[in-house]
């Protein structure tokens, strides 16, 4: 079993009116195997959290903690982070011009493992994950994300997901803008790596809409930058009904 | 790919609003004239006149169809840089091949070749010097006065390699300073099949004449890689005339040099030709590579495709590709579609990207363009590096899958493999 653990994490960007903090003091520790959804209304910083997991250069740490099973995660570059077994399945996954899906997995998961996968296993593996999640084999020869739909985009996030065969996966709002057929997909495949290899699991949403289809053990309630109510699935179905509304209220009385 | 430039395109009378189409970038799948330009429109029939598109509008001798050619130097003005054609090119790095007698020595040429192709040293008073074209610009036209001997390389009719590796190859190597001239002809006769490289490498300033004939029925691949020294500069004219359902391909692969100018110009003899350019070119800093091309449909039922794709990287790095393309009012039927895009690496570099396209005759198959210059931006590069690529496998990625398009065209394993290699050390010498 392997453990990813945030400790009292506070994290600021720069913006043109100075810096602003974000992240208030998390903390948050999930093992292989299970499943956490963090939930929030928008702007509360939960893709904050997730590229601070990912190790993206705009955010600054300013004191806590993120470790892998005692190693220090905030020290490891960004490809270091995804080598040691953490994945961030991004909410808006950028285009790569002039790179096939076919060079792009290829090389990634060489870069992962540390060696080429032998190719025809590897060949038949991404036909056969593809044909799985939906997604036509013509896009194995478009270039990467290059003038696909945001359900695709998506989609080829979970495919990267079973195939890199990560320790640790950040959904950022996976299930957002997607169809009922495609969220059943993508949470199909999500399940699917989840048996495979006793992946861990953060699975950051704005609706609850996802966990019909993705179980998760613990329910994180994420408001202004923290965790603000922390539960089982049961958490999940009372903010069906409820919405944020009463988190949010808390939080204006508060400040 | 972040976007930075987006061309404008405009097709019709410039006062119709309505006709301003964008070109939505790296996806553009081009413009369809018979979609935008029905029958009824007014660039249809006889209400169209010779119009521009893209940097071209507005400026005098904008137009190709109006283009000064001479064999003689003197018929153009002196060079001031204010030019249409020169409006981009550095002049004080020409080195004087604009201003001095180019009577220094030309470079060095030697051959690799089947024993079917000959190649000759003619003098200049070669009867078959002169066919294909007549100078275009004053650096041209100085090279044209000056040169003493040519290299003539002849296809016989109906030739067939022996196979994909089976290339005629001219090394042309310089080997002084001295501003000088040079002139070499390919002759491919009637349907013969042959690639010839010219393969540009040492140091030189020189001004350099291609002619290019294609016969009828033949087909002909001409590659010019400029893999010169870091000082070198190189002017260079390369004019085909491609006959009746002849088939021309032409990739300019710039590489090395001070200033790089390439300036090709396809000419159609008959109907039927068929002609697709490519060019790859990698600046580093410092170095200005400059490509503008011409077709000219001036006969009926042609076809043209032109694909140019540049990288750029380091301080003051120069990037220039202007695609002139001209169907006149003769040329029916005409299907053309010209392309370029250019990726930045790093700061301080620039990538000027013109097309224009001028048409005389509503009655076409297709005409369109697309430009775009993007940035290699540090979002792709966290998401690469999210994926477990270092940093430099990440950007050697993208850069070798963006010019991997030019490269694979050309269908000549041995050449591929070079240019490949050729662009990984441009990989490994930059800053990447
Ligand atoms: N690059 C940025 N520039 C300015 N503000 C940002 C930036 N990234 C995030 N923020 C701000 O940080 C807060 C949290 O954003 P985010 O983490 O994206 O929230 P969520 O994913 O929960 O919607 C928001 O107020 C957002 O405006
Ligand atoms: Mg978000």
């Amino acid at each position: 079993m392997s453990t990813l653990e945030i400790k009292d994490l506070f994290v600021s960007i720069d913006t043109e009116q100075g810096n602003k903090p974000i992240l208030k003091g998390v903390s948050l520790t999930i093992n292989t195997g299970e499943t956490h959804a963090i939930m929030g209304p928008n702007g509360s910083g939960k893709s904050t959290l997730a590229s601070t997991i990912a190790g993206h250069p705009r955010y600054t740490v300013d004191s806590g903690s993120i470790t892998l099973d005692g190693e220090d995660v905030l020290a490891m570059s960004v490809d270091e982070r995804a080598r040691a077994g953490l994945f961030l399945a991004m909410q808006y996954p950028v285009e790569i011009p002039g790179v096939t899906m076919t060079n792009f997995l290829r090389t990634a998961k060489t870069a992962i493992d540390g060696e080429a996968p032998a190719l025809r296993t590897w060949t038949k593996d991404v036909k056969a994950a593809m044909a799985q999640l939906r997604i036509e084999p013509e896009f194995a020869q478009r270039n990467v994300n290059e003038g696909f739909s945001g359900g695709e985009k998506k989609r080829h996030e979970i495919l990267q997901l079973e195939l890199f065969k990560p320790k640790f996966a950040v959904l950022d709002e996976t299930d957002s803008g997607l169809d009922v057929d495609a969220l059943k997909v993508v949470s199909e495949g999500v399940n699917r790596a989840a048996e495979e290899s006793e992946l861990g699991t953060l699975l950051i949403t704005h609706y609850t809409r996802i966990l019909r289809y993705i179980k998760p053990d613990f329910v994180h309630v994420f408001v202004d930058g923290r965790i603000a109510e922390e539960g089982g699935p049961e958490l999940a179905d009372r903010l069906e009904d409820e919405g944020y509304d009463r988190y949010l209220a808390a939080d204006a009385a508060q400040a | 790919m972040t976007e930075l430039t987006e061309e404008k395109a405009r097709i019709g009378a410039p006062s119709a609003a309505s006709d301003v189409r964008r070109i939505a970038g790296m996806n553009e799948e081009g413009e369809q004239l018979s979609e935008i330009n029905p029958a009824s429109s007014p660039l249809a029939g006889e209400a169209t006149k010779s119009h521009s598109h893209g940097g071209g509008v507005g400026i005098p001798d904008s137009s190709r169809a109006g283009r000064l050619t001479s064999y003689n130097v003197a018929d153009f003005p002196a060079i001031t840089g204010r030019e249409e054609d020169w409006r981009f090119t550095p002049l004080k790095r020409l080195r004087g091949l604009d201003r001095v007698a180019l009577d220094g020595a030309a470079p060095q040429i030697t051959v690799e070749k089947s024993e079917a192709i000959t190649v000759e040293t003619v003098a200049r008073t070669d009867a078959r010097i002169g066919t294909a074209g007549i100078p275009e610009d004053r650096v041209s036209a100085a090279a044209w006065g000056a040169f003493a001997e040519a290299t003539v390389v002849t296809i016989p009719a109906e030739h067939v390699p022996a196979d994909e590796n089976d290339v005629t190859t001219l090394t042309i190597t310089g080997v002084d300073s001295t501003p000088a001239a040079s002139h070499i002809l390919v002759h491919a006769k009637k349907f013969s099949t042959a690639v010839v490289v010219l393969d540009h490498r040492g140091s030189a300033v020189v001004s350099e004449n291609v002619e290019m004939i294609v016969e009828d029925g033949a087909a002909l691949t001409v590659v010019s890689i400029q893999d010169w020294d870091d000082d070198a500069v190189h002017a260079s004219s390369q004019q085909v005339k491609v006959g009746r359902d002849a088939k021309f391909k032409h990739i300019v692969v710039n590489l090395g040099g001070d200033l790089v100018r390439i300036t090709p110009s396809a000419r159609y003899a008959g109907t039927g030709g068929d002609v697709e350019m490519y060019g790859l070119y990698f600046a580093d800093a410092g170095q200005h590579f400059e490509q503008r091309l011409f077709v000219d449909h001036s006969a009926a039922k042609c076809k043209s495709r032109v694909t140019y794709k540049g990288a750029l990287q380091g301080d003051g790095a120069h990037t220039v590709w202007v695609g002139d393309v001209l169907i006149r009012k003769e040329a029916e039927g005409t299907d053309t579609y010209e392309m370029n895009r250019n990726l930045i690496l790093t700061q301080g570099a620039r990538a000027d990207s013109v097309p224009n396209l001028e048409i005389e005759t509503g009655l076409i198959e297709g005409a369109g363009h697309a430009s775009a210059t993007g940035r290699f931006d540090d979002e792709q590069l966290f998401y690469l590096q999210s994926r477990g690529m270092q940093e430099d496998v990440a950007r050697r990625l993208v850069v070798r899958g963006f010019l991997n398009e030019v490269i694979q065209q050309i269908k000549v394993p041995a050449l591929e493999e070079r240019l490949r290699e050729a662009v990984e050390r441009e990989l490994s010498a930059g800053v990447l």
